[in-house]
C-alpha cells in the first residue's frame, strides 16, 4: 500500500514552557489516550488527532499548559 | 508479544457509570471475592459521564412519582415494546442509587425544604434531577471503586469474552499502550462498554465529533453477540437533537424547566414535549423537511439572570466545551437560537431501546455474562438506569459465583483470537484505520440513516458483509493504532446488525427511530414484539421474535398513544 502524511489542526495545544516533564497527569485522564510525551522534550503533545474536546486533560493540567480547542472541522 | 494471565472472581468490562457501580455493589456483597474493572481509557475519566452529568433524568423519589407511574410512562414512550420488569427495577432502586451517591458526596438540587428539586422533562411526571455540580461524578466513583478494593487495570480493551460449556468464564483483550496479550479468567463477567456512539458518521465528518463519547465503540454489542447472547430492539436506533456541528446536547433537559423550548425557524413549538423519543425526532425531521427549519433551542426569551443560570451548568458539565464553541461563532443564549439538527444514528439503550437481551437480574441469555449500563437493552434508562443495572449485575453475579470454578480457556480459541487481533501490525503499510472507519461509517449514513428504505438497507447490508475483506487491509503501527483498528471490527458488526433488525421488523415503530417508508404504519398483529437477533449455529446473524413478556403495570396503548405534534 503507498501511503502519504496529512497534516491536520490538532485540537489539543499545549504551551511546552509551563508543561512538567515528570507530570503525565493530561495523557493518564484522555479517554481517547491521544496524549503522549515528547521523548526528546519531556513535553506532552497530541499525537492521535482522535479528540472529543471534552477538557480533563485541560482542567486536570496542574500549571494550566493545556489549551483545548474544539476541533477545526466542527469550531 | 508478552502475555499477562489474570485470574479473578468477577470480571467488569468497562468502567464508566454502571461498571464502577457493578464493581462496588459486587464488594459491598461479598468483600471477600475479587472483582477486576477492566477498562480500555481510565476510570477517573472514562464513559458517558467522563466530565460528569448535570442532572438524573429517570429519578423515581418517593413522594412524587411511583415505579409503576415510570414504568407507564416508559412503556407509552417506547411504543409497548419492553421488558416492564426491568423497567420497573430502575424505578425501584434509583432513588436508593441517589441516596447512596449523596452519601458518597454527590450533590443533587434540593427545594429550600430541602427536598429533591424535581423538574418535569417527560410528557407525565417528574423525573428529572438536576445536579448543577455533577461535573465530578467520575472521581468521587473512583474514589469510591478505590475505597472498596475494586482492583481495576486501565489501558486495557477487551476483545472477546471467552465461552466454555455453555457459559462466560472470561475475556481475553490487550493492553492499547504495550500491546501486552491480556487472558482473564473469571467466574462471572458483566459486559458494561456504554453506546455504539460511532456507528453513523456526524455530518461534521470529524469520526470523534460523536454525541456518545467515542471511546464507546459497540465494543459490548459485539462482544455479547460473539459470545452467543441476544440482542434485542437493534432497529430502534439512537438518534438524537444535537447542537449543528458540535454534536453535543444544547440542553433542552437543563434549560426547558426555565422556560426554554424547541421552535421552528419562525420561533414557534412544534413539539409540546421536549423529552427524546422517537416521536419527537420524527416531528423535529418533519419540521426540518417542512420549509420551517433550522430548529433551535430558544432561549433569548427569558431574563438574563435565568439565562446565566443555564450557562454555569451547561458550561460545567457533561460537555463544558460547549461554551467554546459558542464563543467561536459569536452566539450568545440572549440573542441567539441554538441552531439544532438531527444526529447520526446510534446504538444506545440509555436513550432508545436497542441492546443487549437482559432480564431484571441484569443476566444475558448466556449464563455467567450480564449486561449493563447503555448496551443493556432496557429502554430510555439513563444514567441512573446504569447504575441500577450495574448494581443489580454485581449482586447478582456474586450470588452465581458461589460455587462456580474457573475453567481454563481453550488454546485454539486463544491462538486464534490472538492472530485477530495483532493481524494489523503485520501490515504496517495496511490502510490506516481512520480511512477503513470513514466509509464504513459514511456507508451506515448512506444506507441506514432513516427515513428507512429496503433495497437502500440491502446494499448497505451486502456492503458491511463485504467489509469483512476491507478489515483484512487495515494496517497498524503501534498498540494504540491497533485498538482503533479493533474498535472498527466492532463497529462493523453493530452496522451489520442495524440493516438485519432493520430489514426484519417490517413495519414503522418508535418514531423516527424505525421509519420504514415501505411499512409506515405500526402493525401490532404481526409486530407487536421484540426482534432479537444472535449467531446462529452456522456462524451467520439469525433474527427472530420474541414475545413481550406479561405487563406488570396495565396500560392500555390503543388509547395511550405517545403524541408530541403541535397542531
Amino acid at each position: 500500500m503507498a501511503l502519504t502524511t496529512q497534516r491536520v489542526d490538532v485540537p489539543v495545544i499545549v504551551d511546552e514552557s509551563k508543561c512538567l516533564e515528570k507530570c503525565t497527569a493530561c495523557i493518564e485522564v484522555c479517554p481517547l489516550d491521544v496524549l503522549v510525551k515528547n521523548p526528546e522534550t519531556g513535553k506532552a503533545y497530541m499525537k492521535y488527532d482522535e479528540c472529543w474536546f471534552c477538557l480533563p486533560c485541560e482542567k486536570e493540567c496542574p500549571t494550566n499548559a493545556i489549551t483545548v480547542q474544539i476541533p477545526f472541522l466542527l469550531r | 508479544m508478552n502475555i499477562q494471565n489474570l485470574k479473578t472472581d468477577f470480571l467488569v468490562i468497562g468502567g464508566g457509570t454502571a461498571g464502577t457501580m457493578a464493581g462496588i455493589k459486587a464488594k459491598q456483597a461479598n468483600p471477600d471475592a475479587d472483582v477486576l474493572i477492566l477498562e480500555k481509557a481510565n476510570i477517573r475519566r472514562s464513559g458517558a459521564i467522563a466530565m460528569g452529568m448535570d442532572g438524573v433524568n429517570t429519578a423515581v423519589i418517593p413522594g412524587n412519582s411511583t415505579p409503576e407511574q415510570y414504568v407507564r410512562e416508559i412503556t407509552i414512550a417506547n411504543d409497548g415494546i419492553l421488558n416492564q420488569r426491568s423497567v420497573y427495577q430502575t424505578g425501584r432502586w434509583g432513588y436508593e442509587v441517589i441516596q447512596e451517591l449523596e452519601s458518597w458526596g454527590v450533590k443533587f438540587q434540593k427545594d429550600h425544604e430541602g427536598n429533591y428539586d424535581l423538574k418535569q422533562v417527560h410528557r407525565v411526571g417528574k423525573y428529572v434531577l438536576p445536579m448543577p455540580e455533577g461535573k465530578d461524578l467520575k472521581k468521587i466513583l473512583t474514589r469510591q471503586v478505590k475505597r472498596h478494593k475494586v482492583r481495576v487495570t486501565n489501558r486495557v480493551m477487551a476483545t472477546r469474552v471467552m465461552v466454555k460449556d455453555g457459559r462466560a468464564i472470561g475475556a481475553v483483550g490487550f493492553d492499547v499502550r504495550k500491546g501486552d496479550f491480556v487472558v482473564i479468567q473469571a467466574k462471572a463477567v458483566v459486559l458494561c462498554t456504554g453506546a455504539c456512539g460511532r456507528l453513523g458518521l456526524p455530518a461534521s465528518g470529524y469520526l470523534y465529533g460523536t454525541y456518545e463519547n467515542p471511546t464507546n465503540a459497540g465494543d459490548g454489542y459485539s462482544m455479547a453477540y460473539h459470545a452467543g447472547a441476544e440482542l434485542t430492539n437493534i432497529e430502534c436506533f439512537q438518534i438524537n437533537p444535537l447542537i449543528k456541528d458540535y454534536n453535543g446536547p444544547a440542553c433542552a433537559y437543563v434549560a426547558s424547566p426555565f422556560g426554554a423550548y424547541t421552535a421552528n425557524a419562525e420561533g414557534n413549538r412544534f413539539i409540546n414535549c421536549d423529552y427524546w423519543s422517537g416521536q419527537m425526532m420524527l416531528e423535529t425531521w418533519k419540521e426540518l423537511n417542512s420549509g420551517k427549519g433550522p430548529v433551535h433551542l430558544k432561549m433569548y426569551h427569558l431574563d438574563d439572570d435565568t439565562i446565566s443560570e443555564i450557562e454555569r451548568v451547561l458550561w460545567a458539565n457533561e460537555r463544558p466545551s460547549r461554551e467554546r464553541f459558542h464563543e467561536g461563532r459569536k452566539e450568545n443564549y440572549r440573542t441567539h437560537g441554538v441552531e439544532m439538527n438531527i444526529s447520526e444514528i446510534g446504538l444506545c439503550s440509555g436513550h432508545s431501546a436497542s441492546g443487549v437481551w437482559v432480564n431484571e437480574k441484569a443476566e444475558t441469555t448466556v449464563p455467567g455474562l450480564y449486561a449493563a449500563g447503555d448496551m443493556a437493552s432496557v429502554p430510555h434508562n439513563y444514567m441512573i438506569g446504569a447504575f441500577v443495572s450495574g448494581r443489580l449485575s454485581g449482586i447478582n453475579a456474586m450470588e452465581y459465583v458461589q460455587g462456580v470454578k474457573h475453567i481454563e480457556p481453550d488454546p485454539d480459541f486463544l491462538e486464534a483470537e490472538k492472530a485477530r487481533i495483532y493481524a494489523p501490525l503485520n501490515r504496517p503499510d495496511g490502510v490506516p484505520h481512520t480511512q477503513v472507519e470513514y466509509k464504513l461509517r459514511r456507508y451506515v449514513n448512506d444506507y441506514l440513516q432513516p427515513p428507512k428504505s429496503p433495497t437502500n438497507m440491502d446494499i448497505g447490508l451486502a456492503a458491511f458483509e463485504r467489509y469483512h475483506d476491507t478489515l483484512d487491509l487495515m494496517g497498524a503501527r503501534d498498540p494504540h493504532e491497533l485498538m482503533r483498528c479493533m474498535e472498527v471490527h466492532f463497529i462493523r458488526d453493530c452496522a451489520e446488525m442495524a440493516a438485519r433488525a432493520s430489514l426484519y421488523r417490517k413495519e414503522s415503530r418508535w418514531g423516527l427511530y424505525h421509519y420504514r417508508l415501505d411499512y409506515p404504519d405500526k402493525n401490532d398483529e404481526e409486530w407487536f414484539c421484540h426482534a432479537n437477533l444472535k449467531k446462529g449455529e452456522n456462524g451467520e446473524m439469525e433474527m427472530f421474535k420474541r414475545e413481550v413478556a406479561p405487563y406488570i403495570v396495565d396500560v392500555n396503548l390503543d388509547q395511550e398513544v405517545y403524541d408530541v405534534a403541535v397542531r
